[in-house]
């Protein structure tokens, strides 16, 4: 019996304007796995994100995701993706319980998971202070909170760990691992470590690589 | 969808609340306009069709600047992506931005038209009743329908403050003849006239076309 991958790529290509992001691009991620993604600053590595949460379509090449093509589907997979990027996706007017009571609404989920979050990653005493008064770790616990209120089938993390003190990261890191996973890191040694499959942009083209630091740092050169 | 259009009301009202940047930005505008009528015609008080369209234009004027706040949150802190990630329908999202659009326009004209009895209008606003506020609100639905599907369209492009009123404007004159046509009679100094119920007509089917034609385009707006 062969199970369908959570995530495939084929040939995927994309391009702002002129300029092609992301060329050929294949892979295949199976459920329950961690895929990072490592690449210099513009190599395509968010662009890549964005693709696989349904924001951004593909110019090539074929992507699926959780058994649905892309953009055709999209509809089938939202809801069932966490998607944490470089913005925190939160109203800095509104309070950190406020933005996840809306971002709950949304996703039909109860206000005991939004409270249960908050406490989880220790947020309880600033929850109802407005998100713009917040320091930009406690706002990356939040939007932590925010990527994994609906229990996503398939987390999408874009540094995760960005912003956070050692004390925080021990704190979300729970809330972020055990389930299907494609993270981007500039952290080489601690993607490594959270990765079964292993993935290099260079150049708008993508590589799979084994778990070789030096390899992998060589992206960076 | 509903649930989200309540979640998406309720949280553009709770940053209203808290941020002020539309309605009173509106409410100044109005207000300052007035007066600058005042300065501009020379003239103290103002009846008839020439009131109907100062009243107009300055309201249609201010809708503008709601128009430009409507999407600026959505855009400049990610309320797009996280809602396009929800596994709502989009619609939701049009539906909550006419209501809000619609509630900002309804509070500003209630100071407002009252600012306008108060500093221009000669005959005063009792015999104006119930026939204006009927207009406003027919007219407010256009506006607020409009106001959307151009504050979506404009706040994906870098010259958002100029696409709003350059396409928010023309596509409002409809709005405009009709509403100041319409509110004319009631401002007249000789006592107000009924409404003419042919612009009561057009204010409506105004409002129904541009809903529709909202309705149908706005989730490609949201796209990539």
């Amino acid at each position: 019996m062969t199970t369908d991958p959570a995530v495939a790529c084929v040939g995927v290509g994309r391009a702002y304007g002129e300029r092609t992001v992301l060329r050929d691009v294949s892979f295949e991620l199976p459920a329950g796995q961690t895929l990072a993604v490592f690449g210099a600053n513009g190599a395509g590595k968010t662009t890549l994100l964005r693709m696989l949460a349904t924001l951004l379509r593909p110019h090539a090449g074929d992507v699926r995701v959780l058994g649905s093509e892309l953009p055709q589907q999209g509809w089938a997979v939202r809801g069932r993706l966490g998607f944490l990027g470089h913005e925190p996706l939160l109203y800095s007017a509104l309070s950190a319980r406020e933005n996840l009571r809306f971002h709950a609404r949304l996703h039909g989920v109860g206000r005991e998971r939004v409270d249960g979050l908050l406490a989880a990653v220790g947020m309880e005493l600033r929850a109802d202070e407005p998100i713009r008064l917040l320091s930009r770790g406690m706002v990356q616990r939040v939007a932590v909170c925010r990527a994994v209120l609906h229990e996503p089938e398939l987390l999408l993390l874009d540094e995760p760990y960005a912003n956070l003190d050692p004390a925080a990261v021990a704190l979300v890191r729970p809330l972020l691992t055990g389930g299907t996973r494609v993270l981007i890191s500039h952290d080489v040694e601690g993607g490594l470590a959270e990765a079964d499959l292993v993935l290099g942009l260079r150049g708008s083209e993508a590589v799979l690589l084994g778990h070789d630091a030096a390899q992998v740092r060589k992206l960076y050169a | 969808m509903r649930s989200a259009v309540i979640a998406l009301v309720r949280k553009d009202l709770l940053a209203e609340l808290r941020s002020f940047e539309a309605v009173p930005a509106m409410l100044m505008f109005t207000i300052s306009a007035f007066a600058l009528f005042h300065f501009g015609l020379d003239r103290s008080s103002l009846e008839g069709s020439l009131a109907s369209g100062v009243l107009w234009v300055t309201l249609l004027l201010a809708a503008v600047l709601g128009m430009n706040r409507l999407f600026v949150t959505e855009r400049e802190q990610g309320g797009f992506d996280a809602f396009l990630l929800a596994p709502v329908d989009r619609t939701a999202m049009f539906v909550a931005k006419v209501i809000v659009l619609f509630g900002f326009l309804v509070v500003v004209e209630v100071v407002a038209v009252a600012a306008f009895a108060v500093l221009l209008l000669e005959p005063g606003l009792g015999r104006a009743m119930p026939g204006l506020p009927l207009v406003l609100l027919l007219a407010d639905a256009g506006l607020a329908v409009i106001g959307t599907l151009v504050g979506a369209l404009a706040v994906q492009t870098r010259a958002r403050d100029l696409i709003v009123p350059l396409l928010a404007l023309p596509l409002s004159i409809p709005l405009l003849i009709a509403g100041a046509n319409a509110t004319a009679p009631l401002l007249a100094r000789s006592g107000a006239a009924a409404l003419e119920g042919r612009w009561l007509a057009i204010l409506g089917l105004y409002d129904v076309v541009f809903a529709l034609l909202a309705y149908a385009v706005f989730d490609y707006l949201l796209e990539d």
